[in-house]
């Protein structure tokens, strides 16, 4: 077992287990650091750079980089949350973010994080990109249009033997998620809802359910992201 | 002093908004002391009769009518403010702006279950007195400049007060949580 090793975030001191990452460690001592694509249980990707932090005065994401002693951290700074505004915001304009219509309004974190920083309008253009939606699996259904490509489905969903049934397809603009079309047919219940789980946004759902908790009781209907920590 | 005086309008909207304007209740009796109404669907008044401190809007822009509208608005009001997700982002009507507009008017007056067997003539309504569908929907800050946002479907009208009353009182706008939604 590692040392505890003393660090700061806003100049608080706090102390963590050297070689902890650093949304655990911050976790540990009650500090929030804002996380999207990160997924517990499942190794960190770094993709969405919500939880960017200066570390020593240099920008790193909090959930790839390991503490180490020493370590000065900045984390709720009105400069790094304007940075994660901003990623927010791009994701906004980058997919067609329908909240009124969406099944997962209330329980989705990205929405969630734009009520954080209270996100009132994106400061970038809206795409309007035109993209489809995949219903023809039993069990789920993939809305590209939702999509922030975080790979969480990728990375933390697999079959009995290991296999992934969700890829990236092609590059830039274009990267979509990609539905084995077979290993999405044989998908168990259990896998299915934990692959609807995995989803941050409303991109994978459920084909049978939809709006069943009453707006007023959702997860983020009374308290922002974070207020657990 | 004279009273500020409000306009409202509805684009590319349900009503809701100005529904939700309504949903304040009794304070709706503390509104009209506080302020004064202008051009607004609320007392049917059609033309701008004197230039007016905040215009509310509602809905974005679908229409070349919207476009019109929502610039005669910038030209009249000195705030103006994008009220709910259509101003904001379009809204439920922006979900045609990957279809193009010959499909969408082909889909509601030809090919559509409920139009299929009775446009016999197969005629898209094109008379010159009907405003022209835009390309796609456009939220307001992308046609004029905005001045505040009040996000919601429909904004709640806890929301539409507080940003009312401290624009009127000239205060900071206090944006609660629990009524700061995108739904």
């Amino acid at each position: 077992m590692a040392e505890l090793s003393s660090f700061t975030i806003d100049g608080l001191k706090c102390m963590a287990r050297e070689g902890t990452s650093i949304i655990d460690a911050a976790r540990q001592n009650s500090r929030y650091i804002p996380t999207l694509c990160n997924l517990e249980g499942v190794p960190p990707k770094g993709a969405c750079r919500i939880c960017s932090v200066r570390v020593n005065g240099k920008l790193m994401t909090a959930c790839t980089t390991k503490l180490s002693p020493g370590m000065e951290i900045e984390n709720d700074t009105s400069e790094l949350n304007d940075l994660r505004k901003a990623i927010i915001e791009m994701l906004f304009v980058e997919g067609n973010h329908f909240c009124p219509s969406c099944e997962k309004s209330g329980e989705c974190e990205l929405q969630a994080l734009a009520y954080r920083y209270k996100m009132e309008v994106p400061r970038y253009p809206y795409f309007f990109p035109k993209r489809p939606i995949d219903a023809s699996h039993p069990r789920i259904v993939k809305d590209h249009n939702r999509c922030i490509l975080c790979k969480r489905c990728v990375r933390a969903v697999k079959d009995e033997k290991g296999r992934s049934i969700f890829a990236f397809l092609d590059r830039g603009f274009e990267t979509r998620i990609y539905v084995d079309p077979d290993l999405a047919g044989q998908l168990t219940e259990e896998r299915a809802r934990k692959a609807v789980e995995v989803c941050p946004v409303g991109a994978i759902m459920p084909r049978d359910e939809a709006f069943k908790t009453p707006i007023g009781q959702r997860m983020y209907d009374k308290k922002p992201i974070g207020s657990d920590v | 002093m004279q009273k500020p005086v409000i306009a409202t309008a509805s684009l590319a909207g349900c009503f809701g908004c100005h529904m939700s304007l309504l949903d304040i209740d009794e304070r709706i009796l503390d509104l009209i002391e506080l302020v004064d109404f202008n051009k607004s669907p609320i007392n049917d008044i059609k033309e701008f009769t004197a230039e007016c401190d905040i215009g509310l809007i509602e809905g974005g822009c679908c229409l070349d009518e919207n476009v019109h509208v929502l610039r005669e608005f910038r030209n009249h009001c000195r705030i103006l403010i994008s009220m709910g997700e259509c101003a904001i982002m379009g809204g439920l009507p922006a979900m045609r702006n990957g279809i193009s507009v010959r499909e969408c008017l082909e889909e509601a007056y030809l090919n559509g279950p409920s139009v299929r067997n009775y446009n016999e003539g197969k005629v898209l309504p094109n008379d010159e007195e009907l405003p022209v569908l835009l390309n796609r929907v456009y939220p307001c800050h992308e046609v004029v400049k905005m001045d505040y946002f009040l996000p919601g479907c429909p904004p709640d009208a806890e929301l539409l007060w507080q940003a009312l009353t401290a624009l009127i009182h000239n205060k900071e706008m206090d944006l609660p949580y629990e009524v700061f939604k995108f739904d």
